[in-house]
Formats: structure tokens, C-alpha cells, sequence
């Protein structure tokens, strides 16, 4: 039977993305009944290029399953250097593991292993495109804290025009019934049109503004803040006008609601200050757990495993 | 074979062809690009372009007559290239089928991706492939990195 691969956030339904979610949230409470559910299977890691959070996230995932890691962490270290092409690298690995994470700076780069993988490959982010197991990750954050995604009001702040999270984010949250979104940014880094669109043709409302402030936090059940990266940016200065544009401090978020929860994807620079760190709602550490809960789910989901009952 | 082009948009001439097809109601200064993608050079067989045709509907037109079996043509191609052409299906010298075209789903190495990120930039022998993600608006996307084609089309 062909493997199942995970390319997008949209490639699992919503009752599939449910059922995953539970086993998820079911490891966090019983840990030690999942803890051999991978004895003898291999994960490989094929980073071409450095991520050591999400690389760290999936090795820690298969290690807490039981099973072992392999790989490498960037493309110098792989026979990408000598030239050999992603077919080529996935047929061999597919006869080292059971299970794929990729990460490539070219768009489509884990599509293509997949098209010729005889074991499931998971898309660890391919350059601007896609970062499935991070959209994942921030799915199951806000069930876990929230308890459902139904009528959310979700605040998206810093970078939403080159922020590929922000994107995955929005259109997997899409999908569940009464959803708005409050979208945050500089005027040059608004969410690009096509997401807006398609966000309005789906009736979902947005509100768009220039400030984070008291009325654009009012009634907000999520705020999600995102770095601006220095690599989007064609010129220096662009990217030190907009680096710091937004800043949530302690002060800021004591004009925030009691249950207005903040996430991150990580790495933060200056974006949320650290003193906001020790506040009941800052979740984008625990965000960091949860995407460990949903890695270990998602591998057993591919590899058709479960604990013994 | 007879190239000669017939300036009534309902009667069309194909002169000598005897088995083969049509394309009829190519934008006017399009054939030779049709005539490229559609591969026609490689044909072994006789190929006549008629170019600024009259028409009632179009003012001008190019027409595209080949004498090859149907099967030889690339319908999804040309149907990417322009689904406004009407193909006309010629044997034993008679129209016997008029078939329309339509946006194809999918569509393989007939345009390339020219987004620089995407891995058909790199991957040795990967084909370019785009599909068709919104019928209304004619937007294709490669299917790699869903990238628009922005391309210009033969409008």
C-alpha cells in the first residue's frame, strides 16, 4: 500500500485533524503508554538546511515513541553536496527508515520525496511554501487551551505578509464554524490579497489594523505574534524600521482580556517582551511541548501504529 | 494541399485534405506559436497556417490545417494555449466532428516554473507540471511550490 504523506495542514480532514489531536492530547496525560508504541522503528531526519527547533521536535517526538533517529542537518553534510537529487536521496533513505522529516529551502522539495518515497515523508517546512507540523502544532495549542475552535477570535500581529504560518494558520482555522481573525501589521507587511480573499470568499470576518493596542485586543480569545525576518527583507533598513514595530510588554498585556492567550512560533526576538514571559497567558513555550505531543501523534498516525490496549 | 483560407466564418475550405484537422478561429498572428507548442514541426505530414483570415467573428483569424490523425494532436495543450479554437475533425474530406476545448486539469511540461525557491529550479528530470486551481479565473499553479502562472496565455 502507498504511505500516507503530509504535505499541507489541509491534507488531514477535520475529523481526521480531531482524532489526531485526541491521541495528542491523550499523550500529554499518559505519557509512559506511548513510550514503546515505536520500539525498532527509525525516523530520518533529512534537514538541508539548519532548524534545530523543529529537528530537535521530531527527534524528541520518536525518541519519547521508543524509536531511534538518523539524518543530517544541512545540505553540506548530505549527498546533496555531491549533487544527488531528492528522487534519488528519498529511495535510499526509504531503505534506511521507516519514516521521513524534511526540511528544504526549495519549495516542493518533500512533494517530490514523496512522489517516489516508499515510506511516509513529513514536510518540515520548504522554504516560503508550507510548514504543515507547525500549523499543527498551533491547532492543538489552541484546543488545548480553549477547548474548541468554534466562533474563536483570533488576533494575528508582526509579519503577516511573508509569514507562511500566519497563512497555513488561517485558512486550517477556515474550516471551523465562526472564526474572525483581527489582523495586525504595518501597512507593508499586511496579509497578502490572496489569503484575503479567500478568506472573504469563505465570509470569514476580518478586521484589519495598524495597532496593537487595547481595541484590537478587546474580546481576543488568541493573539499569535510573529517575527519579522531579516531574510524577507531586500534592504537593511526596511528591516530595522520593522523589526521592532511591535512590541508586547507587560504593560500592553495588562490591557489585554483575562483569557487572551499568547502564542509564538519561535524563535522571538524582540517582538514579546521577556517580562511577559512569567504571565499565566504567554503559551508559546507550551506551544513548544504541544508541538512534541503532535509530532509523536502524527508519526504513529503514518507509520498506522497505536499503544497495545 | 490547397492553403487557400476562406474569408466566410461559417464556410470553411479544407481543400485537399482528406483525413486530418482544423483549427479554426485562432487569434490573428498566434499560429506560429500554436504551431510550436502543439510540436507540429516534428510531424511528418503536410501543415498549412493561413494567417489574417477573415472573420465575422473575430475580424481576423489564424487557421492551422494538418493532415494527421487526431490522436497526433495534443488537445490539453492547446486547450491551456487557447480553449476559444475550435478543432474540426476532417476524414475522407468532411467535417465530421466539431470538438470543443476546455481548460485541462493538469497540464506537463508546456510552461516552467519561474518562481527561483521552487525545486524544479534544481531536481534533475522533474517535470513541470502545473494544475488548474480556479476554472473561473484560469489560474494555474505549479504544483510543486503553488506558485501562479503568470505567464501571458495566447490572448
Amino acid at each position: 500500500m502507498a504511505p500516507r504523506h503530509l504535505m499541507s495542514p489541509l491534507d488531514f480532514s477535520v475529523d481526521e485533524l480531531e482524532a489526531l489531536m485526541d491521541v495528542a492530547a491523550d499523550i500529554e496525560k499518559n505519557p509512559e503508554k506511548y513510550a514503546h508504541v515505536c520500539d525498532g522503528k527509525k525516523l530520518a531526519t533529512l534537514f538541508y538546511e539548519p532548524s534545530t527547533r523543529t529537528r530537535l521536535s521530531f527527534e524528541a517526538a520518536m525518541l519519547n515513541l521508543g524509536g531511534k533517529v538518523l539524518g543530517f542537518s544541512s545540505a553540506d553534510s548530505s549527498s546533496a553536496a555531491k549533487g544527488e537529487s531528492v528522487a534519488d536521496t528519498i529511495r535510499v533513505i526509504s531503505c534506511y527508515a521507516d519514516i521521513a522529516a524534511m526540511r528544504h529551502p526549495k519549495e516542493g522539495a518533500p512533494l517530490v520525496a514523496s512522489l517516489h518515497s516508499r515510506i511516509p515523508v513529513i514536510n518540515a517546512g520548504d522554504g516560503g511554501h508550507q510548514h504543515p507540523t507547525q500549523t499543527l502544532t498551533d491547532l492543538l495549542t489552541i484546543r488545548s487551551l480553549k477547548g474548541h475552535f468554534d466562533g474563536l477570535k483570533i488576533g494575528l500581529c508582526g509579519d503577516l505578509k511573508f509569514g507562511r504560518t500566519v497563512h497555513s494558520l488561517m485558512n486550517a482555522l477556515s474550516r471551523y464554524p465562526g472564526i474572525s481573525f483581527t489582523l495586525i501589521s504595518p501597512e507593508e507587511l499586511r496579509i497578502p490579497s490572496y489569503v484575503r480573499d479567500a478568506m472573504k470568499a469563505l465570509g470569514i470576518p476580518m478586521r484589519e489594523d495598524v495597532r496593537l493596542d487595547e481595541s484590537t485586543m478587546k474580546d481576543l480569545d488568541i493573539l499569535y505574534m510573529t517575527r519579522v525576518q531579516r531574510e524577507r527583507f531586500f534592504n537593511e533598513e526596511d528591516y530595522i524600521r520593522m523589526k521592532d514595530f511591535y512590541i508586547l510588554d507587560s504593560e500592553k498585556m495588562r490591557l489585554a482580556p483575562k483569557d487572551m492567550y499568547i502564542l509564538h512560533p519561535l524563535p522571538r526576538v524582540n517582538e514579546i517582551s521577556v517580562d511577559v514571559d512569567n504571565d499565566p497567558r504567554a503559551k508559546y513555550f507550551a506551544q513548544a511541548q504541544y508541538g512534541v505531543y503532535i509530532r509523536m501523534a502524527l508519526i504513529m498516525n503514518l507509520l498506522g501504529l497505536a499503544p497495545e490496549a | 494541399m490547397n492553403k487557400q483560407g476562406n474569408s466566410d466564418d461559417n464556410v470553411l475550405s479544407i481543400g485537399a485534405l482528406r483525413e486530418g484537422f482544423v483549427l479554426d478561429h485562432i487569434r490573428a498572428g498566434k499560429a506560429m506559436r500554436i504551431y510550436r507548442d502543439l510540436k507540429l514541426d516534428k510531424l511528418d505530414c503536410t501543415v498549412a497556417i493561413i494567417k489574417n483570415a477573415s472573420s465575422h467573428l473575430m475580424g481576423r483569424k489564424d487557421i492551422i490545417k494538418v493532415a494527421c490523425p487526431i490522436d497526433y494532436l495534443d488537445l490539453d495543450v492547446l486547450g491551456f494555449i487557447d480553449h476559444n479554437i475550435t478543432v474540426n475533425v476532417i476524414q475522407e474530406g468532411r467535417i465530421i466532428e466539431k470538438r470543443s476545448l476546455h481548460l485541462p486539469a493538469r497540464i506537463v511540461n508546456v510552461i516552467a516554473c519561474k518562481n527561483p525557491r521552487c525545486i524544479t529550479s534544481i531536481e534533475q528530470g522533474l517535470d513541470q507540471v502545473f494544475l488548474l486551481t480556479d476554472e473561473a479565473t484560469e489560474t494555474y499553479r505549479c504544483r510543486y511550490c503553488e506558485t501562479k502562472y503568470s505567464g501571458k496565455k495566447n490572448k
